[in-house]
């Protein structure tokens, strides 16, 4: 797999750290909206926006990705 | 036997190598399996489950019998393949599964049991009893199962890994494959061209066909030449392209020096990651195998190997050949064997039509129903009309028609698509992006065909990459494809098998089918059918049809099992190949690193870096005496401990304040510059993360300590934080942890010691928790008045370069005033006995509250985890939460140990917290230890249970509160 960073450009997947899927934060106190940001995640059998860190670069990257084929649909851009 | 001429061997030199310590002559060229051939070696190998004899039964990377050790010592490599290892003076080779010779394996004994040994046998018969699983069945069966054994040793010298990159990848060197790359190298793309083989051509070089008028092995030679020439396109030989992986990403194995004499620096091995923007599939066809009774008899052999032999390697694999196939191909073999000089017994061809030949027998309908031979073919039983007969024959051609090879592109989930009329699998369309099959791998068998296909493949990949395709340039070749007999299995009375490597029969797959195990994936699991080294290339379509038959599916195979990477067997010491010793952990040393070992101190790994344990002196005999003196030095006089692991962080710019007010609980925009706070972070789950120090060094620039265990982590959260939680701060952060090399001065003469070291000492009069620019024997610096001992403690920090000189400086000091350096278990000791925590105690499910931090939790500002660590779980009182442990009596205690209330039973559900860190106090001269203890801080004065299962540990511990010494801190305030 290959992602794209957006000051490195197209690197190795094993370079990147994957950050889990790409949210709003929403902030505040404890609520139904904190409560699905911290721990519901959906499962989509398609696209999924996600964020990667670069490792060597530390530039963090958002790309969007099939599930089901790995095709990198975005393949990053910067958050 | 060698012929007379021919063959792409130089014959002028002469090589010799050993096969179980016989001599074998050779030439370069020549594989070992054509070098045994030529020497009329045909025994070359025994089964897996029933040590039958083997032959060698194809002339490629799929040979499933001729497996052999090579080379000797800790380097040698087990089950390597004949047909691929080529010969150089001096190889040693062994065969293998055998015991105690090749000739005579006792182990065959197996194969006079095999009626009690079929399918599911394992399964059946070594269920019960239970006990006798570990002390018989395991070790009977692991010393007969296994093919070639590893040497115990590592081997010397060390593979290698390599990146490529190129517009189009293509895989095989073929007619179809060499039309592509010439194809897409003329038009200008960057074309890498990988073949497992040692030259360019494919079944070219094994076939008497001509190519553009020429010898196709000559025709294969001057494309070959022609893209050598253009720079845009790279030659791969010896590489095997082993799966193909998303986003365009291809492995492959090259054989950097596997056929060469060992050679310190060169690798046997390269494994290759190539990313390419479009690929073309052109890994040919293999031949399909003739099942029969007693098909593995040594001296049966593929058509297309005879022929390989005859034409490229000059060998004639029999005296007396009778050949069992149809159409060309069979045809071919007989004519070229004649040509060869050798007798044609019979052209058993089981198409009734079959013409008669001049100078052989033809027998038109017939099919073989078994074979004879002691550890090799001597004649060949047919049955054709009504008429049963034998046939002399030392080697059997057999030629079932062509399985495509399809693997690559079905290794991104699809299953190829059986093709009645082809009686062939075909590769899935569009599986793999960017992947096209061409040629024979792509069901294509007329060399005219696949020449055009490829060309077309490798144009059109050029074209959608934004080059002119160049025009066509078709050279005139071959254009019959051949046939397929009608039928690949002919079972008689005997066993018919398919799986030569596992012994798997006909019989086998229908008892399968027969049990239950009826879906292609249950019958491989059950009888193993196609789990050996060459993972079912050689006999699962006929496996496949064996099956479908069985279960009553027409049209041919029902379905496949999955095709998996790697398509030919990678070392793992190729794969992970750089991942080795320093290479897998990389060593980190600070700059007390020589100095340190000089001193004798044991090291004890923290992450990736070392750190001294402790410094052992004349007289002590355990690490408990050189501890205990440690941290007296420190309590009483002064110790020296290297801390330069710790993560740094510098944070800087307009916003730095508010961003670290978001990533720590506490207020950091409220530190006054020049001062130090603790701070604890958090995970947005609201548990803690991490711990350290904040030195406010300006208004907007920062210095953070991490853990040393986490500083990577807190570096990534960081990343997160700035770049996505936060774009709105101007905020900018580098790690400082390899710039600085920083020691802590700990204990009573700590101002005492540091004033030796500068020529000004305002500096030292700092307050607690305070931070200012320092010169240390000249050298800028930094000082900070911190500790983690709970003595009078500064750390002093100067640029790595000066480090190692400034640590012998201050040990040395340290030791004038009675004091020294102090390792990881005395430092430990001395934060446990001020209970200070580490990631012992903040291990992920610990809370702010848990550890006793609650009031460093801010209200006034958002931070991540607050709003998490509001909730009700994490701040009920219930929770286990920290305290100290004194053992009543003065007994032992372990980190791990277990609490409980006294009287309870020392049970799972009546648990009630656990230890987390123990040691001995010198200072208290007895065991203290950290716990985490259900509404621990409420039940101070209490005696509960401790219970180490594991040590057989059952006291009874008075519960404190979690400081032991000096609990209003008046020693680090001095
Ligand atoms: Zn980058």
């Amino acid at each position: 797999m290959r992602i794209r960073c957006p000051h490195c450009g197209e690197r190795d997947r094993r370079e990147f750290t994957w950050m889990g899927a790409a949210l709003e934060r929403p902030g505040g106190s404890w609520g139904e909206e904190m409560h699905a940001y911290v721990f519901l995640r959906e499962n989509p059998a398609g696209p999924l926006a996600e964020l990667w860190h670069h490792d060597p670069c530390g530039a963090m990257v958002r790309a969007v990705r099939d599930t089901r084929t790995h095709e990198m649909i975005e393949p990053g851009d910067a958050p | 036997m060698r012929l007379a001429t021919g063959g792409m061997i130089d014959r002028e030199t002469q090589l010799s190598f050993r096969f179980d310590g016989r001599i074998v002559h050779a030439h370069p060229g020549d594989t070992v399996a054509s070098a045994l051939l030529a020497s009329g070696i045909r025994l070359v190998g025994r089964s897996f489950k029933y040590h039958r004899p083997r032959g060698i039964l194809t002339a490629g990377s799929e040979e499933p019998n001729a497996l052999l050790t090579v080379g000797k010592g800790p380097g040698r490599e087990p089950n390597v393949r004949a047909t691929v290892q080529e010969v150089w003076d001096g190889l040693e080779t062994q065969s293998q599964n055998r015991w105690p010779a090749l000739s005579l394996d006792l182990m065959a004994v197996n194969d006079l049991a095999s009626p009690f040994f079929g399918a599911g046998f394992y399964y059946k018969t070594f269920m019960w009893p239970r006990k006798a699983w570990e002390a018989l069945y395991e070790p009977v069966i692991r010393r007969a199962a296994g093919l070639g054994a590893l040497h115990r040793d590592p081997g010397p010298g060390e593979d290698e890994k390599a990146f490529a990159f190129c517009d189009l990848l293509v895989v095989g060197g073929g007619p179809a494959g060499l039309m592509a790359a010439l194809a897409a190298g003329r038009a200008g793309a960057r074309v890498i061209l990988a073949e497992e083989d040692t030259r360019l051509g494919g079944r070219l070089l094994a076939e008497r066909e001509h190519v553009g008028g020429q010898p196709g092995a000559e025709w294969a030679a001057s494309v070959a030449a022609e893209l050598a020439a253009m720079p845009n396109v790279r030659i791969m030989t010896r590489t095997a392209v082993t799966g193909a992986y998303d986003g365009g990403t291809y492995g492959a194995l090259e054989r950097v020096g596997a056929h060469l004499a060992p050679e310190a620096d060169r690798p046997r091995y390269a494994f290759w990651r190539i990313t390419a923007k479009r690929a073309v599939l052109a890994a040919g066809a293999l031949e399909r195998a003739m099942t029969f009774s007693g098909n593995d008899r040594p001296g049966v052999m593929m058509a297309s190997a005879v022929r390989a032999y005859l034409n490229r390697w000059a060998v004639a694999p029999g005296k007396e050949v009778a050949i069992f196939g149809t159409g060309r191909a069979a045809r071919a073999t007989a004519e070229q064997l004649l040509d060869a000089g050798v007798t044609v017994t019979g052209l058993i061809d089981p198409d009734p039509g079959a013409r008669e030949a001049q100078d052989y027998p033809v027998f038109p309908g017939g099919h073989v129903i078994g074979t004879h031979g002691r550890q090799g073919l001597s004649l060949v039983k047919i049955s054709h009309g009504l008429v049963e007969q034998n046939i002399r024959a030392d080697c059997l051609a057999t030629a079932g028609g062509w399985n495509p090879q399809v693997n690559i592109a079905c290794h991104q989930g699809a299953r190829p698509v059986w093709d009645a009329e082809r009686a062939a699998f075909l590769p899935p369309e569009g599986s793999v992006p960017g992947l096209t099959p061409a040629g024979s791998a792509n069901g294509t068998f007329s060399t005219a065909a696949c020449l055009t296909e490829g060309w077309r493949a490798g144009a059109i990949a050029a074209e959608d990459m934004g080059h002119k395709a160049p025009a066509a340039d078709l050279p005139e070749a071959e254009e019959e494809a051949g046939a397929t007999p009608a039928s690949w299995v002919y079972e008689g009375p005997g066993r018919a098998w398919l799986d030569f490597q596992n012994d798997v029969t006909t019989k086998d797959v229908k008892q399968s089918a027969a049990e239950g195990f009826s879906a292609p994936e249950h019958m491989k699991r059950y009888t193993t059918q196609g789990m050996a080294t060459d993972q079912g290339k050689m006999s699962n379509v006929n496996a496949l049809s064996v099956l479908a038959a069985a279960t009553g599916v027409a049209g041919g195979p029902a379905g496949t099992t999955t095709y998996r990477p790697p398509y030919v067997p990678v070392p793992i010491s190729a794969m992970g190949a750089g991942a080795r010793g320093s290479g897998f952990a990389p060593i980190r040393r600070s700059a007390s690193d020589a100095a340190v070992r000089e001193r004798g101190a044991p090291m004890v790994e923290a992450g990736l870096w070392y750190r001294a344990s402790y410094f052992p002196r004349a007289g002590e005999k355990t690490w408990r005496e050189a501890c205990d003196r440690e941290v007296r030095m420190v309590r009483h006089k002064v110790g020296v401990c290297d801390v330069s692991t710790l993560g740094k962080i510098d944070v800087q710019g307009p916003d730095a304040a508010a961003f670290l007010d978001f990533v720590y609980t506490g207020a950091m925009s409220t530190l006054k510059t020049g001062r130090v706070r603790y701070g604890l972070m958090l995970r947005e789950d609201g548990y803690v993360m991490d711990d350290g120090t904040c030195a406010r060094l300006g208004d907007s620039h920062y210095l953070i300590t991490t853990t040393t265990a986490a500083a990577g982590q807190v570096m990534q959260h960081f990343d997160m934080v700035a770049q996505v939680l936060r774009p709105d701060l101007d905020v900018t952060f580098t790690s400082v942890t390899e710039a600085w090399a920083q020691f802590a001065v700990a204990g009573p003469q700590a101002r005492v010691l540091l004033r030796t070291l500068m020529e000004d000492d305002t500096p030292l009069q700092i307050p607690f928790m305070g931070v200012t620019d320092a010169r240390v024997m000249g050298v800028p610096g930094r000082l900070f008045r911190i500790s983690f001992s709970g003595e009078l403690g500064f750390e002093v920090a100067v640029p790595v370069a000066y480090g190692a000189a400034l640590w012998r400086l201050i040990v040395a000091q340290a030791e004038s005033l009675g004091g020294g350096a102090y390792g990881m278990e005395a430092l430990n000791v001395l934060r446990v006995e001020k209970g200070f925590i580490t990631h012992a105690e903040i291990d992920g499910r610990a809370t702010a509250g848990d550890i006793g931090l609650g009031s460093m939790m801010s209200t006034r500002k958002d931070y991540i985890g607050r709003a998490a660590a509001e909730r009700e779980g994490l701040t009920d009182p219930g929770r286990e939460r920290l305290v100290g442990l004194k053992p009543v009596d003065g007994a032992r205690l372990t980190a791990g140990g277990f609490l409980f209330s006294r009287g309870a039973a020392a049970e799972r559900v009546n648990a009630e917290g656990y230890v987390t860190s123990a040691c001995h106090s010198a200072t208290l001269g007895r065991d203290i230890a950290l716990a985490f203890l259900k509404r621990g801080p409420e039940r101070i004065g209490e005696v509960v249970r401790f219970v180490d299962h594991l040590r057989g540990t059952d006291v009874l511990c008075l519960v404190c509160e979690p400081t032991f010494i000096d609990p209003a801190g008046g020693r680090m305030r001095a």
